[in-house]
């Protein structure tokens, strides 16, 4: 589903990505973890057809992620540090917007839903600029949610949450995991890891270190893994 | 069709919209036309008929500072939460994006033309006007506009990266804007003023058309650089 192939992303002087192979295969849930400035985002906002890497290709299904991709950038959903909301639109203006930008089929049941989904009903109309963190938070995964992509690429969707949305976020995550599709999740959130994902890729200095499957595994081994690979190596 | 004109037309109505919602553009244009007008008014004498040759400046002068205050505003809303950002990963042309901003830009500046012009006429008395030349000003007044926005609409976008963009968007657009300026209010004069030498305005419009499709169609094919992060 999405192949990376020894990826550089240079920008200034700076190489950031220093040659990232990776495959994900359709339907897996992978969690991306490493220090800050590992590349992580970086690398997310090149999947996601956000930025271009200096050598090396992206392919999803098989195909280049180019900017007249429209199928492409159609079954992708993104998720970034912003959350792309208007300010003074309510909810579901903002979702009406990306509807229509993304061709939504019956799009005021699906924005129902979604907003019910997130917890967000009692504030349907309520401007965006009155919402604290979290909530822009739980609109900006339904907004990532909205044209059912088949790719889910979320940037530490976790930050900023209260436990009531956590346990939201995650349930979205294995709702979209049962219907087959592939998420990829940058996360420091481990608990989060744990609970939702199949695999977990570490990054360090822009490439891969370490990649393995989580089945069985718990918090406590994914802590000391992780400092083990990340951290003292 | 799908990936442009459509997404086009949703971005122009999503700015319309929340022009609607909030009219802070639009106000803001309106209140800077109106002291333009007034200061004007007070300045010369409307009841002189020789002032009428100020009125073709006039109209430009309020379409360019209406136009800039709107243009400034354009992308920099498209920056809190970058939205920009979202219109790349979104299954749209980039040309969608400048096609609706300029279609979202072209209508505000047409709201104040058509509010302050009228008005305009009215307070300096101007009552020459022949369905004739009310015919050829309209002509030229959307020719100039048409150019001035497409234009505004490409430095807009490309001077919003810029911490400095409200100072940068007016000085690049001094020289690229000039040839449809000089045109506009030169075809004006002679439309309001000496309508007997039409046939040197309609040379003037000529050169505002061939501006309007070589910037309106540089910046539908040139915007996929200026999105690029
Ligand atoms: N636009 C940019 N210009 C310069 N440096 C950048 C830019 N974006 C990211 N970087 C640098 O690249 C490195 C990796 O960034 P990022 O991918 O955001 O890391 P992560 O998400 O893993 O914390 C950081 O050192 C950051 O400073
Ligand atoms: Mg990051």
């Amino acid at each position: 589903m999405i192949q990376s192939n020894n990826i550089i992303k240079t920008i200034g002087e700076k190489m950031i990505l220093r040659g990232m192979n990776l495959e994900i295969a359709s339907g897996e849930t992978v969690a991306i973890i490493g220090p800050n400035g590992a590349g992580k985002s970086t690398w997310l906002k090149i999947t996601a057809g956000l930025l271009k890497p200096t050598e090396g290709s992206l392919l999803i299904d098989e195909e280049p992620l180019k900017k007249d991709k429209y199928e492409l950038q159609q079954i992708i959903g993104y998720l970034g540090h912003q959350s792309f909301l208007y300010e003074h639109f309510s909810p579901v203006e903002n979702l009406r917007f990306f509807a229509k930008l993304y061709h939504v089929k019956k799009p005021d049941k699906r924005i129902d839903d979604l907003i019910e989904e997130v917890g967000l009903t009692f504030f349907k109309y309520e401007p965006v600029r009155s919402f604290s963190r979290g909530m822009i938070q739980r609109l900006a995964i339904a907004r990532a949610i909205l044209h059912d992509p088949k790719i889910l690429l979320l940037d530490e969707p976790h930050t900023g949450l209260d436990q009531q949305a956590v346990d939201i976020l995650n349930k979205v995550i294995l709702r979209l995991k049962k219907k087959g599709v592939t998420v990829v999740l940058v996360t420091h959130d481990f608990p989060q890891v744990i609970k939702t994902c199949d695999r977990v890729i570490i990054l360090k200095n822009g490439r891969v270190k370490d990649d393995i499957p989580l089945e069985g595994q718990d918090v406590n081994w994914l802590y000391t893994h992780y400092e083990r690979q990340a951290i003292h190596s | 069709m799908k990936n442009l004109l459509l997404p086009a037309l949703v971005i122009a109505g999503k700015d319309l919209y929340s022009e609607w919602k909030t009219r802070q553009i639009v106000t803001t244009m309106l209140i800077f036309s109106s002291l333009i007008i007034v200061t004007f008014s007070f300045a010369f004498d409307p009841s002189n008929q020789s002032v009428r040759v100020l009125i073709p400046g006039m109209i430009w002068i309020i379409t360019i500072f209406a136009a800039i205050l709107g243009l400034n505003r354009s992308f920099t809303t498209e920056q809190s939460n970058d939205h920009i950002h979202a219109f790349v990963v979104a299954p749209i042309d980039a040309s969608s994006v400048f096609l609706g901003k300029f279609i979202a830009n072209f209508i505000f500046v047409l709201i104040v033309q058509i509010i302050a012009i009228p008005l305009l006429f009215l307070l300096f008395d101007f009552r020459v006007l022949t369905i004739e030349s009310i015919f050829y000003l309209v002509g030229i007044i959307f020719l100039g506009t048409f150019g001035f926005v497409s234009v505004g609409t490409f430095l807009a976008a490309l001077s919003s990266n810029s911490k400095s963009s409200e100072m940068l968007l007016p000085i690049l657009l001094l020289p690229l804007a000039t040839p449809v300026v000089i045109a506009a209010v030169q075809a004006t004069r002679i439309v309001l003023i000496d309508l007997e030498k039409l046939s040197s305005a309609m040379s003037w419009m000529q050169l505002m058309i061939a501006y309007d499709l070589i910037f309106f169609v540089a910046g539908l094919l040139l915007f996929e650089y200026v999105l690029e992060v």
